[in-house]
C-alpha cells in the first residue's frame, strides 16, 4: 500500500483529462438536460415544460416494457456468462505454450466491431443458409429468429454469450494465476476437497476480478445497442427492443427530443444507481 | 509415529532426463528417526524443497521408495500421509476466522465438532492464538499467519512429521528468534519429527539435533552441529558451515606427506592416497585451528577484522588467502609472519570428499 | 489426461470459432452460391469479394479511416491518462476521490444517450465528419478506462523509485519520461490494448459523427447491406477483414492480457 502525500499541484497532472472528458461529458449532458425540460416544434423554438417529459417517460408502458426487457436480458446474460467464464477459467491449464494461444483465440470475439458481430450472427443463424439455423431446423425445431420472439431472444443471448464470456474468462484466469502454488499444496495436505479448494482459495482470490467482471458486464450489457440492432432490428415486433434501441428510435427515428432526453437521463441514472449499489454491497461484505 | 526412510530416491522435473545436470535429486538414501529435529541446510537450488515435497507427497519421485515405518507411501497423496507442511510464505484461508482455519484439516477429515473444538482450543493455547481465535485470519501479521499454518499441522493428532520450508523468510528479525524457540518448545511437547529446511546455518544449528547438508542434489553430510563443524565430510560443508568458512588449500603428496604452499602439513595421510593418482587433493582447516608460529607457511598479513569476541586475520601466501581466527587477547603480527595448522584438526580432501582415518572417502 | 485437461477450453474455443468460420466460408462464396443453397464449405471457391474490397476506394478507405481515428484516440487517451494516473496513484489532493469516481461514471454512460448531443456539439465546433470528432468522442469512455488501468499498474511500483530519482536530482518530467514510463510499459501496453479495442469495436458514435470523409469501415458495411441488396459475400469478406487488426493487436499483448484488469483497482 502506497502512502500518498498531499500535493495540490497534482491537479495540473489531472487537468488534461478533466478538460477532455468534461468537453465530452458535461456539454452534451447539459444539452440533454436542456432538451429534457423543453418542447420544440423545430426552427429552434423551445418552450419550458418542467418535469413533464420525465413523468411521461416514467409512466409510459413502452418505457416500462423496454426496461423490463433490459433487466431480463442483463440478468440472464450475467447468470450465464459469469459462472460459465469462471468454469472455463478453472479448467484452463495453469501454464504451458498453448495457454497463450488459447487466450488469444478466446479474446478474438472481443475485438470484432459490434455491428460485424451482429452481421456475423445474422449470417450464422439464418434459417435457410446459416449453420446454426440449418442445424437447429434439421433437428426438427422450427427455428426462425426473424419471426419467433423466443428464437430471437435465444439468438441474442447466445450471441452475447459468444461475444463476452471471454472477458470473464480472461479476468477470472488473471485472478487464478495470481494464487501461489503453496495454497494448493497446503490444501492438499489439509485434505481439502475440490469444492473446498474452490470455495476457500480460488473464489476469495477471484473476488476482486469478478467484481470488475460483473460491473463491466452489467454496464455494457445495459448499454447494448449495435449487436441486437443489426441482428434482429429490435424485433420481431418489439421483442428485442432494449433501452438503447428504444432510445435511438425515439431520438433519431421520431425526433421526439424532449422525451428522448428525459429517457436518456433516467437511463443513465439507473445504470449509475445499480452500479453504485452493487459496488457498495460487495465492498461492505469485504469488511473495509 | 514412525521413522521415515528414503530408499534410492531420484527425481527429475524433466520428462526424459539425460545428463547428470537434469536430476534435481541424485540417488538418495536417508533415514529420519522418529521424533528427531532435523535441519535441511543448503544453498538455493540444491534440492531441499524437492526433497521436502517428496516426503510430504506433493511430488512423486522419478525413482525410489518412501517408507513411513514399514509401510511404503511413495504413491500416497499428501492428505493420507499424516504429514504437515509449513511453507515459506504463510498460507491462510483469508475468508475464514483463525478458529475455522485451525479446524479446517479436521473438518475435512469428517471429525465431529466436539472433537474439533477441543483440539482447536488446545492447539490455539499452545501457539498463543487463543485471544484472536475469532478474528479474521486475513488481518493477522506475518508471524501470526505462520503460526496458523503451523497450527493447522499440529491440530491433527495423527501427525507423524512436520515439514518446514524456510518458514521464517517473511518474519521480522526480532520475531524470528521468538518463533524459533517456540518451534523447539513445541518439538519437545508434541514429539513429532520435524524437518526444517533453511539456507541459514544459524537457524539450522540452533533448531536441530541433526543437520543434513545438501549440495547439488545430494546429501553431502548428516550429523550433529559439532560434527559438521569439526569434521566436514565435503569441502562444501567446510565452506558453508562456520563463519568465516574453512580454509581450503590445494595440496599434493610428496614422500608420503601432504604438502600445501610448499610446506608439509600432514605427515600420516600421504600413503593412503598414493594409489589414487589424478585425483584433486585439497587440505581443509578451520581458521580456528590456524595459528601464528615460528615455523610454517610464510604469509603476509593483509587485514584484521574485529568481530567482538575474536579477530579474523586475512593473510596471504603468494596468491592463496589463508584466514586465521584469534581471540581478543592474542597479538596480531604485522607485515610478514608464519602460520601453522593443528594437525589433528586438519583434513585431507580427495575430489572434495574427506579422507577418513581408515582411508575411506567421507 | 492431456485430452481431458483441454476438453472444456477446447469445446469453448470451438464454439467461438464456428460463427467466425461461417463468416469466412461465406466470404469465399459467390453470391449465386450463397443464395443457391446450403454448403459447409465453398463449392465454387472465389476471392472476388476480397478483390472487390481492395479495388474499391469507398471500401478500403473505410479501413483506413477506422484505423486512423482508433490510433489517434489510443495515443490521446494513453498520453493524457499517464500523468493523471500518476497523480491519483501518488498524491492526495482536493476532491481526488470524487474526481476518480466521476471519471469512472463516464464509462457507464450509454453511447446512445450521447449520440445526438455529440452530433450537435461536433457540428458546432466544425469537426463533424473528421477523424478528430470520433477520436475525441471515444475519449469519453477510453480515458477513464486508461486512467483506471494505469493507476492500478502504477500503484504496484514502489514509491522509493520516485524518491530515489528526486534525490538523485531528476526533475519531475525528466524522471517521468526517462524512468517511470519505461518501468510501466506493460501497463501502457494493456491500457493501449483496451483503448484500441473499445474504439475499434464502437460503432454508434463513430457512425453518428461521420458521413463521407471519415466514415468507418463498420458503417460502410451497414450501408452496403441495406442499399445494394443482398450482397452477403461482400459483407462477409468485409467483416472477416475487420477481425485482422484486432487479432494482430492481441498477439502483441498476449502475455499481459490476462494480467491487465487484475491489476486495476475497483
Amino acid at each position: 500500500m502506497i502512502t500518498k502525500t498531499r500535493n495540490q499541484k497534482a491537479w495540473f497532472l489531472v487537468l488534461p483529462v478533466i478538460l477532455l472528458v468534461a468537453f465530452n461529458a458535461i456539454i452534451p449532458l447539459m444539452t440533454v438536460v436542456n432538451y429534457s425540460v423543453q418542447e420544440t416544434f423545430g426552427d429552434n423554438l423551445f418552450f419550458w415544460e418542467g418535469v413533464r417529459w420525465f413523468e411521461e417517460v416514467l409512466h409510459s408502458p413502452r418505457f416500462h416494457e423496454a426496461l423490463v426487457r433490459q433487466l431480463t436480458f442483463t440478468g440472464i446474460i450475467l447468470l450465464i456468462e459469469i459462472p460459465l467464464g469462471v468454469m472455463i477459467a478453472l479448467q484452463m491449464p495453469r501454464s504451458g505454450p498453448w495457454v497463450s494461444v488459447c487466450l488469444v483465440l478466446m479474446a478474438l470475439p472481443l475485438l470484432i466491431p459490434w455491428n460485424v458481430v451482429g452481421a456475423m450472427w445474422n449470417i450464422f443463424a439464418l434459417p435457410d443458409i446459416g449453420l446454426l439455423g440449418r442445424v437447429l431446423n434439421a433437428t426438427g425445431l422450427d427455428y426462425n429468429f426473424t419471426r419467433d420472439p423466443l428464437a430471437a431472444w435465444v439468438t441474442v443471448i447466445l450471441m452475447d454469450v459468444w461475444h463476452w464470456t471471454s472477458l470473464v474468462v480472461l479476468l477470472a484466469y488473471a485472478g487464478l494465476s495470481s494464487i501461489p502454488d503453496a495454497y494448493y499444496q497446503a490444501a492438499r495436505i489439509d485434505g481439502a476437497s475440490r469444492w473446498a479448494i474452490f470455495r476457500y482459495i480460488q473464489l476469495p482470490k477471484m473476488k476482486r476480478v469478478l467484481t470488475i467482471a460483473v460491473l463491466l458486464r452489467f454496464m455494457d450489457s445495459f448499454m447494448i445497442y449495435t449487436e441486437p440492432f443489426v441482428l434482429t432490428g429490435g424485433g420481431p415486433g418489439n421483442a428485442t427492443t432494449f433501452l438503447s434501441i428504444d432510445l435511438v428510435k425515439t431520438a433519431l427515428g421520431q425526433f421526439d427530443l424532449g422525451p428522448a432526453a428525459a429517457m436518456s437521463l433516467i437511463y443513465f441514472l439507473i445504470i449509475l444507481l445499480l452500479s453504485w449499489l452493487f459496488y457498495t454491497l460487495t465492498m461492505r461484505n469485504e469488511g473495509h | 509415529m514412525a521413522q521415515i526412510t528414503l530408499d534410492g530416491i531420484r527425481h527429475s522435473y524433466l520428462a526424459a532426463p539425460s545428463g547428470e545436470q537434469d536430476w534435481a535429486l541424485k540417488n538418495m538414501d536417508m533415514v529420519w528417526e522418529d521424533g528427531g529435529a532435523y535441519a535441511l541446510l543448503g544453498s538455493s537450488g540444491c534440492g531441499k524443497t524437492t526433497l521436502l515435497n517428496i516426503i510430504s507427497g506433493l511430488l512423486m519421485p522419478t525413482a525410489g521408495r518412501v517408507l513411513f515405518g514399514e509401510k511404503e507411501v511413495t504413491a500416497l497423496p499428501p492428505d493420507q500421509r499424516n504429514i504437515a507442511q509449513v511453507f515459506q510464505f504463510p498460507v491462510v484461508y483469508d475468508t475464514m476466522t483463525v478458529y475455522d482455519n485451525l479446524a479446517f484439516p479436521l473438518r475435512n477429515r469428517g471429525l465431529d465438532e466436539k472433537t474439533v473444538d477441543a483440539r482447536v482450543q488446545e492447539i490455539a493455547a499452545m501457539i498463543d492464538l487463543t485471544s484472536s481465535l475469532h478474528n479474521r485470519a486475513a488481518g493477522l501479521t506475518a508471524d501470526g499467519k505462520q503460526k496458523i499454518s503451523l497450527g493447522r499441522g499440529l491440530v491433527r493428532s495423527d501427525v507423524n512429521a512436520i515439514l518446514f520450508d524456510e518458514p521464517l523468510t517473511v518474519i521480522d528479525p526480532h520475531l524470528k528468534w521468538q518463533l524459533r524457540s517456540k518451534l523447539k518448545e513445541l518439538h519437545h511437547r508434541v514429539g513429532a519429527t520435524m524437518i526444517y529446511v533453511t539456507h541459514d546455518q544459524t537457524e539450522a544449528m540452533t533448531f536441530a539435533d541433526q543437520v543434513v547438508v545438501m549440495h547439488g542434489g545430494r546429501v553431502v553430510q548428516a550429523g550433529t552441529p559439532v560434527e559438521l563443524f569439526e569434521t566436514p565430510a565435503h569441502t562444501f560443508v567446510g565452506h558453508f558451515i562456520g563463519s568465516p568458512g574453512m580454509n581450503i588449500l590445494p595440496a599434493h603428496i610428496c614422500d608420503g606427506q601432504v604438502v600445501t604452499q610448499g610446506t608439509v602439513v600432514l605427515t600420516t595421510a600421504g600413503q593412503r592416497v598414493a594409489a589414487q593418482s589424478g585425483a584433486r587433493l585439497e587440505v581443509g582447516v578451520r581458521p580456528e585451528h590456524v595459528y601464528f608460529a615460528r615455523e610454517g607457511i610464510e604469509v603476509e598479513v593483509l587485514k584484521v577484522a574485529d568481530s567482538g569476541r575474536f579477530r579474523i586475520v586475512d593473510t596471504r601466501h603468494e596468491q592463496q588467502l589463508i584466514r586465521v581466527l584469534l581471540s581478543e587477547a592474542e597479538p596480531v603480527p604485522q607485515g610478514s609472519a608464519r602460520v601453522a595448522f593443528r594437525a589433528e584438526k586438519t583434513h585431507l580432501y580427495v575430489d572434495q570428499w574427506r579422507l577418513t582415518k581408515g582411508g575411506d572417502l567421507r | 489426461m492431456s485430452i481431458r485437461k483441454w476438453l472444456v477450453p477446447g469445446l469453448y474455443i470451438l464454439f467461438l470459432m464456428l460463427p467466425i468460420y461461417w463468416l469466412l466460408n461465406m466470404s469465399f462464396k459467390t453470391t449465386n452460391e450463397i443464395l443457391g443453397g446450403f454448403s459447409l464449405w465453398p463449392q465454387e471457391f472465389t476471392t472476388e469479394n476480397y478483390v472487390a474490397i481492395f479495388t474499391d476506394p469507398t471500401w478500403y478507405n473505410g479501413y483506413i479511416n477506422s484505423l486512423i481515428y482508433v490510433l489517434i484516440n489510443t495515443v490521446i487517451s494513453v498520453s493524457v491518462a499517464l500523468p493523471a494516473a500518476y497523480a491519483f496513484s501518488r498524491y492526495r489532493f482536493l476532491g481526488d476521490k470524487h474526481l476518480f469516481f466521476w471519471l469512472l461514471t463516464n464509462r457507464m454512460a450509454p453511447p446512445a444517450v450521447f449520440a445526438l448531443p455529440f452530433f450537435q456539439l461536433y457540428s458546432a465546433v466544425g469537426l463533424f465528419d473528421t477523424y478528430w470528432a470520433v477520436a475525441l468522442a471515444h475519449c469519453l469512455f477510453n480515458i477513464p478506462l486508461a486512467v483506471w488501468i494505469l493507476e492500478g499498474f502504477m500503484s504496484g511500483v514502489p514509491k522509493e523509485l520516485d524518491e530515489t530519482a528526486y534525490v538523485d536530482g531528476y526533475s519531475f518530467w525528466h524522471f517521468f519520461g526517462r524512468i517511470f514510463i519505461p518501468t510501466i510499459t506493460a501497463g501502457i501496453g494493456v491500457a493501449a490494448f483496451f483503448c484500441f479495442m473499445f474504439s475499434w469495436v464502437e460503432l454508434l458514435l463513430a457512425k453518428t459523427l461521420t458521413s463521407v470523409a471519415a466514415k468507418p469501415i463498420a458503417a460502410t458495411m451497414t450501408r452496403t447491406a441495406s442499399s445494394s441488396g443482398y450482397e452477403l459475400g461482400l459483407l462477409a469478406a468485409a467483416g472477416a477483414l475487420t477481425i485482422i487488426p484486432g487479432a494482430i493487436v492481441i498477439w502483441f499483448v498476449r502475455n499481459y492480457i490476462a494480467k491487465g484488469f487484475a491489476l486495476g483497482r475497483v
